[in-house]
């Protein structure tokens, strides 16, 4: 379980967070949506201690995933997810290689990350989180630029893990994927939370938010793999 | 796995370099080659020999530390002004006559240099030191050692201090004595033992900051650090051989298209590739003089200078988007 319960949070002395009270407890997906600019990424890393002032949790238990993550070097896939163990300080072979398994990148093991394509990367970024093995995971746009099937493959993963009990808070866009995969849907707009509904019942209200008509698509569309 | 066998290799093949130019260095004299007296041996050959190593070692060390550390490929104790605060600080101590009285004052000097423009340097490139902000600091930094190092030659006492000071700003290790070991040794190898324990930091900065803070590798320990053992590093080997540079720079980029980019799989071997690389140097200045029509020695700092030069304008092609 993972919360944070603060009357404001401020990022260089701009406020950025107002009256928050959140929690994520076990084996529920949390997902975070809102317009550009409403503090979601801003709560993720106040939850994975990283605005100032902040308790720092034990990274062996809070794994964070930041938004469109690059590597500076052109490591490869296998030393990118071996970073997990990092906090652990030790380099278990098993829990890497279920990682690169679980995230379907096995076979890309020694290629290295800047040769290879973006989704391909970002699975690469994702193997390095679930190899931490921890209970609390925090995503940030894991999904931003994959492809339909890559999205829905790693949403899977991620309520696998769920399931499995983990804690998992995940900023997302796409509301197609906060109802298809989510527990919950926590809605921000201008630092605040202004709704915390079941997944579901998600789209009315962030319609409101973003200030956008909403209604049934009559047009075909593209179902999760677990509506074969 | 594979890269670690290649890791293995090399680091096996750069030792067996590295004792071989040794063995060199000890028989090579300025007669030609063979067994000398003991006294040219322990006084001359053996200091110079091990001066050498353990300065390229520490140079290579901290080369691959910065780089990895902040993130670029173009970090280089000399080049983010860290080199040149120590020659300034060296000077300094020259200039006051304070070494002549004192002798672990240039050291202490050098050490004192690069201890301040180190953290001038963190201090000017802020909250997130990397890119091009860090190269500009560095810059910065460098400029204004080489202005007052020119400001203190001009006002230099009396012409044998300029000359002595412009032999050794030349960068060399000639007629260097075992107190000359005795002196760089220590911050060298305190520096060294510091930089070799940043690897986890380093791999963890490699995906950015947040990521490094969250596996709890936080950014500010491990470049604080990085800062503390170049200035140890880079400040005893440059009072003892004046300013040396480009090894640092080189010497990681010679080895990643071997032992793969991973900063922490770098350090060991950069260490044993920094030490060969300025004893081959050194070697080289001291054949010269029987190869080629020279006077003298040419300085070990315009040698590096002159391999590193064009290695840097490839290094740049190649990076460059």
């Amino acid at each position: 379980m993972i919360g944070l319960n603060a009357r404001q949070i401020a990022l260089g002395g701009v406020p950025v967070l107002h009256d928050i009270a959140f929690e994520a407890r076990a084996g529920e997906m949390v997902a975070l949506c809102g317009p550009n600019g409403a503090g979601k990424t801003s709560l993720l890393r106040a939850l994975a201690g990283l605005l100032p002032g902040l308790a720092v949790p034990d990274p062996r238990q809070v794994a964070y995933l930041p938004q469109g993550a690059r590597s500076a070097w052109g490591l490869t896939v296998g030393e990118v997810a071996a970073l997990g163990r990092l906090p652990h300080g030790d380099t278990n072979p098993d829990a890497i290689a279920r990682a690169l398994q679980l995230c379907g990148i096995a076979d890309l093991r020694d290629a290295r990350i800047d040769r290879i394509s973006g989704g391909q990367a970002r699975r690469a970024m994702l193997a390095r989180v679930v190899a931490t093995e921890a209970r609390i995971l925090l995503l940030d746009e894991p999904t931003a630029d994959l492809d339909p099937d890559a999205a829905h493959a790693i949403m899977g993963l991620l309520a696998g893990l769920a399931r499995a009990g983990a804690a998992i808070v995940v900023v997302l866009h796409a509301l197609d994927l906060v109802r298809d995969y989510a527990d919950r849907a926590v809605l921000m707009e201008r630092g605040r939370i202004i709704a915390d509904v079941p997944a579901a019942e998600i789209v009315p209200l962030a319609a409101a938010a973003f200030g956008l008509p909403w209604g049934l698509d009559p047009h075909p569309r593209l179902l999760p793999p677990s509506a074969r | 796995m594979k890269k670690q066998r290649a890791t293995r290799a090399m680091i096996k093949g750069l030792a067996a370099l590295l004792l071989a130019l040794v063995v060199a260095g000890l028989l090579l004299g300025a007669g030609g080659f063979g067994w000398p007296a003991r006294e040219i041996l322990v006084e001359l050959r053996l200091p110079r020999t091990l001066l050498a190593g353990l300065i390229g070692a520490g140079l290579g060390l901290s080369g691959a530390v910065l780089q990895g550390g902040l993130r670029n490929p173009l970090a280089d104790p000399g080049l983010l002004g860290i080199g040149g605060g120590a020659a300034l600080g060296g000077m300094l101590a020259f200039y006051w006559g304070v070494s002549a009285a004192f002798a672990p004052a240039l050291p202490i000097g050098g050490l004192l240099g690069a201890g301040l423009a180190c953290f001038a340097l963190f201090t000017l490139a802020g909250r997130a030191p990397s890119g091009p902000a860090l190269i500009l600091a560095g810059v910065a930094i460098s400029a204004l050692a080489a202005a007052l190092l020119t400001l203190a030659l001009t006002l230099a006492p009396n012409p044998f201090a300029l000359a002595e000071i412009t032999f050794w700003l030349m960068g060399g290790l000639q007629d260097r004595s075992l107190s000359h070991l005795a002196l760089a040794a220590p911050p060298i190898l305190l520096g060294g033992a510091i930089l070799l324990r940043l690897g986890p930091g380093l791999d963890a900065l490699s995906l950015g900051e947040d990521v490094a803070q969250s596996l709890g590798q936080p950014v500010g320990h491990t470049l604080r650090w990085a800062a503390v053992g170049t200035a140890l590093v880079v400040g005893g080997g440059t009072a003892v051989a004046g300013s040396v540079g480009f090894v640092g720079l080189v010497v990681p980029h010679l080895l990643r298209p071997w032992l793969g980019e991973r900063p922490s799989g770098l350090l060991l071997a950069s260490v044993l590739a920094g030490a060969t690389l300025l004893l081959g140097a050194d070697l080289l200045t001291r054949a010269a003089p029987m190869l080629l029509p020279l006077s003298q020695e040419p300085p070990l700092g315009v040698l590096t200078a002159l391999l590193g030069a064009p290695f840097l304008i490839r290094i740049a092609r190649t990076v460059a988007p």
